[in-house]
């Protein structure tokens, strides 16, 4: 079992590295590029004899205790089995 | 009256904090290893700059699991001293001790440079040998240091006067130009609510001799002293 965890910055918070990835790209000569935002991205292997929903529950304490902090950034969860 | 300096793997402005409190405010200090859990020899704890954890996922993320974060956060709870620089000050904010967090800076760049910052508040703790509106120079050396927080937090900080010193021109004027790092209105450090937890990017260590530029902080770490003393 594993779990794919997204973080992200909320919405509100301006993203520096992001406006320079999208500075780079429209360098490269990509148009119709609107915005560019950064984000982390994690693969957790969890033990196979966990139900989805205890994995769920896993790895959103992980994402949010760890992961992720709170005041600048959101997460998603996904589990694949 | 003694001080212990915290040291992480990577921390690295530790040495310096042990030299300032041991040459200039004339105070026992020891290291104490992020392992240890008894800070109860301790009246002031200095949570150093540097790369704890090489700054692996966020600056100051992971250092907020080691053991001895569970006694500073009751150390600080009974109302003792902690003082955060740089890293430390990311540490603090990542451990829930201070409001906000640190960001990367605005222009993505490591600014290493000397700084001038405005006492917000010269009635605290930390800066009762200083005046409201004295103007330091004191260098800065990071990479994140854009101090973010909600509009809701920034009022608290405001109204409870827990901003303690702003980023500000040769004048003590607080204009964007002066922002070196796009912090939110200017902070440059801030205390918790009680005045016993302060957090600062700038290294108040680093400018204690006229040698390196600056002595301006040293009255940072006297105020502390005689905050200690008068306890």
């Amino acid at each position: 079992m594993k779990a794919k965890v997204y973080v992200t910055l909320k919405p509100s918070v301006l993203d520096p590295q992001g406006k320079a990835i999208h500075h780079s790209v429209e360098l490269l000569g990509f148009e119709k590029i609107e915005d560019v935002r950064q984000g982390k991205f994690f693969e957790i292997a969890l033990d196979a004899d966990l139900s989805e929903t205890e994995a769920r529950q896993a790895a959103e304490n992980i994402a949010k205790n760890v992961l992720a902090n709170p005041v600048i950034e959101d997460y998603k969860v996904e589990i694949v089995s | 009256m003694k001080f212990g300096v915290i040291v992480f793997p990577g921390s690295n402005c530790d040495h310096d904090a042990y030299h300032v409190v041991s040459k200039h405010v004339g105070q026992p200090v020891d290291f104490i290893w992020h392992k240890q859990t008894d800070l109860s020899d301790y009246d002031a704890v200095i949570v150093p700059g540097g790369f704890s954890y090489g700054d692996y996922l966020r600056a100051g993320a992971l250092a907020k699991f080691s053991p001895v974060m569970n006694a500073v956060k009751d150390f600080a709870a009974r109302g003792n001293y902690v003082f955060g620089v740089c890293n430390g000050f990311q540490i603090l904010c990542e451990a829930g001790l201070l409001p906000g967090a640190l960001m990367r800076n605005s222009n993505l760049h490591f600014i290493c440079q000397h700084v001038n910052i405005r006492v917000e508040n010269g009635a605290m703790p930390y800066t009762s040998e200083l005046e409201t509106g004295e103007v330091l120079s004191i260098p800065i050396a990071h990479a994140e240091g854009n101090y973010f927080c909600d509009d809701q937090t920034l009022a608290e900080l405001e109204n409870n006067n827990q901003i303690i010193f702003r980023y500000c021109d040769e004048n003590g004027e607080i204009v964007d130009r002066a922002n070196p790092n796009g912090s939110r209105s200017n902070i440059a450090g801030i205390s918790n609510k009680e005045g016993n937890v302060l957090g600062m990017m700038p290294h108040p260590e680093r400018a204690c001799e006229e040698l390196l530029g600056s002595n301006d902080g040293r009255d940072i770490f006297r105020s502390l002293t005689k905050a200690i003393a008068e306890k």
